[in-house]
This record gives structure tokens, C-alpha cells and sequence, in this order.
């Protein structure tokens, strides 16, 4: 990997992301943590979603909905006794490919906007499932009274411990996605967006391996569902709402679709956009939409467009 | 005659009321050159995309090396011999152009579930790649984006790509389409240096072009195969300068 102005700016933001713990505690400002454990989760939907968004050209509308399956495979099991986090966590992300799975089969037949609107009718389909799940507090959602235990080996009620435990995650999953999209099947995900029809004639089934990334990114996201119930100590439906799914979607736009470091960028510029404006004024999106579409109009790439350091790939 | 590498039998394909693939009975031989030509609206590209897969015909049969595979899909035709190119150019246009031919070996290289190695610098993808941009002329194109070469330069990359999964019979769809006479002169010149080791059936608009390539010729208008033989016997047949040697002329 060649050292490009742009890899020095995501690895400061990385180092930056790094100390923010050290940071809050100088500061004394212990929300802080909490706040960028937040963010961090949400940056770890975003970076699955742009497996999918960014390298495959599959705009899922429905991806804010491996939040709440996840969320809600950790509070009902917390609920009914079981707080041990091997247990709660890897479920989280089983039942996510799970869903993922049997939704990207019936979802991948269709293409561009039919697609979008399948995949935010799944996650509709199950966003009011969630409202109805009286017994799990539906409209409510749900209060984890006991947080997720990895057998003492990690002090999840300690906030930087948590935040650490996020950040590694982060981390882990950065490295796995620069892996696979670099690979052989990352190339066929690629050479899919590229052109669907070429892919198949020169002999790539490209269904399948469309489906294995719509899973693998399902389960990421379920997993940082699991890791936002845990944090929050609360699910609800509100968290795979179609609005999520379009934050999501715009966190990866903001930082640059199919760039490695830019969805994470995206959803903490984003978010601390959010909360920034909103201390300003009430109508904090009237000033952030004009500036996201001005962005999209110039910067096509995003955030990850505007770093100087030569071709990605 | 031996096996024919391709064989169709009644094939019917109804568009509405429109019948653009008419009882086509064709026998493409092994190693040979077979031409299809035909006035535009002759049913020509509908054929093709009977035979890569892309259309499923209403009725008849298709085998290939005597295997039927008139339901097998796109990408299972392409890995039992057949490869195409598109008349309107197809290719990975943000791929490089070693990428582009690159992909065609990976996808022959058994499947793609592998996540973690590196595979741009994987030499048992680059260096075959190399080796057939070269035999198309593009050995010095390798590292530009496909998008930025031009559209001889695109039409060689198709064939490359075609080449690389190792077919055993190419379906060209009008190769020479929108070439200049330099770049169909050397369009001519690959597939010269392709003839007999693969079998080529040929869709063209350029007369020239296949007269000088074809061993046997089928003449297809208005759905139905009019005429098949040499392209001396096509040349003498009085029903095809009817049909479309005479509006050829016309088209200028």
C-alpha cells in the first residue's frame, strides 16, 4: 500500500478516534465517550452497508433493520435470563444472515429502483413486527436491565472499556471488508456493479456471490445492532425506521461510497454535524440538507473524494 | 460430417405476434468459421441471444458439442465453451483493461468464494491476462482504464475477454460495428489468426469482412434461415440477392 496524503488523513483519524477517551477524560467531559461510542457503532452499519452500496452497486434501503435484529435478539435474550455475550452476539449476527439471507434471494432478482424499494419494504415488514411485539414492549421498546457479559473478560458497564471494545470492532471490520473487497471475490462484487451482463457472459454466476456480500453485510450490521442495545441498555423499533436506513445511506455518501476509511469518516461527520446544529436551531436539517446536496452535486466521491492521493483500487 | 460443435433444432422464438426466430435449424461445424448474415430486423441478435443464453426460445433445442443446454443459464453456457461478445461494446469500463481480461481467467479458474487474498497481483489471473491483450494487440494498453481506449481498442479487449475463458466456440455479434477500415483490417487479421482453433460463428454487416473469414454462410430473413452453404453458393443464390445482397447495396 502506497503512503498517499489521503491514508496520513484516515490514520490520524483513526488516532484521533484512538484517544477520544484519554481526550474526555482531560477534558472532563465524560459524554463525550458515550457520544463517540455511539458513533462508532453507527460507523460500523455504515462500513457493512458500503460492502454492499459502494463496491457492489446494490442500494439497500433496508439496512438500518440489521439494527433492530440485532438490538432485539440481545433484549430478548437478556430478557429471558441469557446475558452471556458469546451467546447473545454471535445469535445477533446469525439471525442476521439469516434474514439476510432469505430477503437478498428474493431481493437480488431486481435491479435499481425495484430493488431499493424491496429491500425498504422488508424492513418496514419487520420495523412494525417490532411495534407489535407487545410482550417485548413494542411501541416502547425494550429496557436490557442486565448488560452482555464476555465472561468478566471485558468491563462492558466501564464506558472507555466499551468504547475500546467498539473501536477494535471497528478496526477489525475495516480490515476485513479491505481483505474481501481486494480478493477474488471482492473483484466479481466489483466487476457485478460494473457491468451485471458482462460478469455472467464470461462465465461468473454473479447471484451468488451478490448474495454472500448482502449476507456478510447484514452481518456486520447485526452485530453493531447487538453492540447498540448493549450500549444504550434499551432496543426499540425506532432504530430500523426507513429514516435510519436513509441515514446510513447518507453517512456512506457523505464519506464516499466504495472507499475503505470514508463510511466511517461519513457517519461521525455526519453525526457530529447533527449534533452541533441542533444546539444551533430546531431546524437543524434545513441547514444540513442544502449542504449534503451540495456536496453530492460537487463531490461525488464524498468526503473520500476530496482527499488528494491519487486513484483508489 | 462429425459432431457439429453447435447444433440448434426447430428453434421458435415469438416476440407479440412477431416471429423473430422461425424454425431455425443451424449446424455450426467444429473449427470452422460459420457467418450469419442478414438485413437489419432479420432476427439475427435475438438468435444470439438464444444461443448465449440471455433469451430463452419458446420451442426447439440447442446443444452444444452434443450437450443440450437449451435451459442451461448465461454463465454455465460460458463455462462449458461458449463465449460471446456484444454487438454494443461490453466491458468493465472502470476495470483496467488487464482487469477486464483478468476477470474472464478468474471466472475460469474455479469459483470466486475466496476472501482474503490479494488478487490483482495474483499471477495466475495477470499472466494469462498479458498474454492475450498481446495476442489482440494491447499488450501496451494494460494499465490505462478500459473506458479511456477506443472503440477498435474495445472490440479487441472483447475478444480477449472471450479468448481468456478458454471457449471452444465464439459468438461474435458484429464485431467490426462502427470501425474504422484500419481497425476492421486488423479485426480481420485476429480472427484470421483464431480460425481452426476455434470454431467462430460470426454475426457481421461487413460484407468484405465475411466473405473473407466465413467457410459456410446462413442467410437469415424475417426470422427464417433463407439460405445456408459456401460463400460462393451464397454469392450465386438467387433468393438471397432478392432479399439482401441487392438492399445491401441500397443501405450503401
Amino acid at each position: 500500500m502506497r503512503v498517499t496524503p489521503r491514508l496520513v488523513v484516515y490514520g490520524l483519524f483513526m488516532l484521533a478516534l484512538a484517544m477520544v477517551p484519554t481526550l474526555a477524560q482531560v477534558l472532563a467531559e465524560p459524554f463525550l465517550v458515550t457520544l463517540f461510542t455511539r458513533m462508532i457503532i453507527l460507523a460500523v452499519a455504515a462500513v457493512s452497508l458500503n460492502l454492499i452500496l459502494g463496491y457492489g452497486g446494490m442500494v439497500s434501503f433496508g439496512h438500518a433493520v440489521y439494527l433492530g435484529i440485532g438490538g432485539y435478539t440481545v433484549g430478548i435474550l437478556a430478557e429471558h435470563g441469557t446475558t452471556n455475550g458469546f451467546v447473545q452476539w454471535p445469535l445477533a449476527i446469525g439471525i442476521s444472515a439469516l434474514y439476510a439471507t432469505v430477503v437478498g434471494a428474493i431481493c437480488l432478482r431486481t435491479r435499481g429502483v425495484y430493488f431499493i424499494m424491496i429491500t425498504l419494504a422488508f424492513a418496514q415488514l419487520v420495523y412494525f413486527v417490532g411495534v407489535g411485539l407487545y410482550a417485548y414492549g413494542g411501541d416502547d421498546g425494550l429496557t436490557i436491565y442486565t448488560r452482555s457479559d464476555f465472561a468478566g473478560l471485558i468491563r462492558m458497564s466501564h464506558k472507555p472499556s466499551f468504547y475500546y471494545l467498539c473501536f477494535a470492532i471497528l478496526c477489525i471490520e475495516i480490515l476485513i471488508i479491505h481483505r474481501i473487497v481486494h480478493s477474488r471475490f471482492g473483484l466479481v462484487i466489483r466487476a457485478s456493479k460494473s457491468n451485471d451482463r458482462r460478469a455472467n457472459a464470461i462465465g461468473i454466476p454473479t447471484f451468488r456471490y451478490r448474495l454472500a456480500a448482502f449476507v456478510i453485510a447484514g452481518s456486520f450490521c447485526g452485530l453493531a445492532g447487538a453492540m447498540l442495545a448493549t450500549q444504550a441498555d434499551y432496543i426499540s423499533p425506532a432504530v430500523m425506521h426507513w429514516t435510519r436506513s436513509g441515514d446510513l445511506i447518507v453517512s456512506v455518501v457523505l464519506g464516499g461510497m466504495g472507499s475503505l476509511f470514508g463510511p466511517a469518516v461519513g457517519t461521525i461527520v455526519f453525526l457530529l454535524l447533527e449534533e452541533v446544529l441542533s444546539s444551533l436551531t430546531e431546524y437543524w436539517q434545513l441547514v444540513f440538507g442544502p449542504m449534503l446536496l451540495l456536496l453530492v452535486l460537487f463531490a461525488k466521491r464524498g468526503i473520500d473524494g476530496l482527499l488528494p492521493g491519487g486513484d483508489r483500487g | 460430417m462429425a459432431e457439429p460443435i453447435l447444433a440448434t433444432r426447430g428453434l421458435i422464438k415469438r416476440f407479440g405476434g412477431l416471429v423473430a426466430t422461425d424454425q431455425i435449424d443451424l449446424d455450426v461445424a467444429a473449427g470452422s468459421v460459420h457467418a450469419l448474415i442478414g438485413p437489419n430486423g432479420a432476427g439475427k441478435t435475438t438468435l444470439i441471444g438464444q444461443l448465449s443464453g440471455e433469451i430463452r426460445p419458446d420451442s426447439g433445442s440447442i446443444r452444444l458439442e452434443g450437450r443440450d443446454i437449451t435451459a442451461a443459464p448465461v454463465h454455465k453456457r460460458c463455462r462449458l465453451g461458449l463465449a460471446r461478445s456484444f454487438q454494443i461494446t461490453s466491458i468493465f469500463p472502470d476495470f483496467t483493461a488487464r482487469e477486464n481480461v483478468a476477470m474472464a481467467v478468474q471466472s475460469r479458474l474455479g469459483h470466486s468464494f475466496r476472501f482474503w487474498r490479494r488478487a490483482k497481483s495474483d499471477p495466475a489471473r495477470t499472466g494469462p491476462a498479458d498474454a492475450l491483450l498481446a495476442e489482440v494487440g494491447l499488450e501496451d494498453r494494460g494499465n490505462m482504464p478500459a473506458a479511456a481506449l477506443s472503440h477498435g481498442e474495445h472490440r479487441q479487449l472483447e475478444i480477449a475477454m472471450a479468448l481468456a475463458t478458454a471457449p471452444r466456440l465464439l459468438l461474435l455479434d458484429e464485431p467490426m460495428a462502427g470501425m474504422g477500415v484500419e481497425e476492421s483490417v486488423r479485426m480481420v487479421e485476429t480472427l484470421q489468426r483464431l480460425k481452426g482453433r476455434i470454431s467462430i460463428l460470426l454475426v457481421e454487416h461487413d460484407m468484405d469482412a465475411v466473405f473473407a473469414l466465413a467457410d459456410r454462410i446462413t442467410v437469415l430473413v424475417y426470422g427464417r434461415a433463407i439460405a445456408t452453404g459456401t460463400p460462393a453458393e451464397i454469392r450465386a443464390n438467387q433468393e438471397v440477392r432478392a432479399a439482401y445482397l441487392g438492399a445491401d447495396e441500397e443501405e450503401g
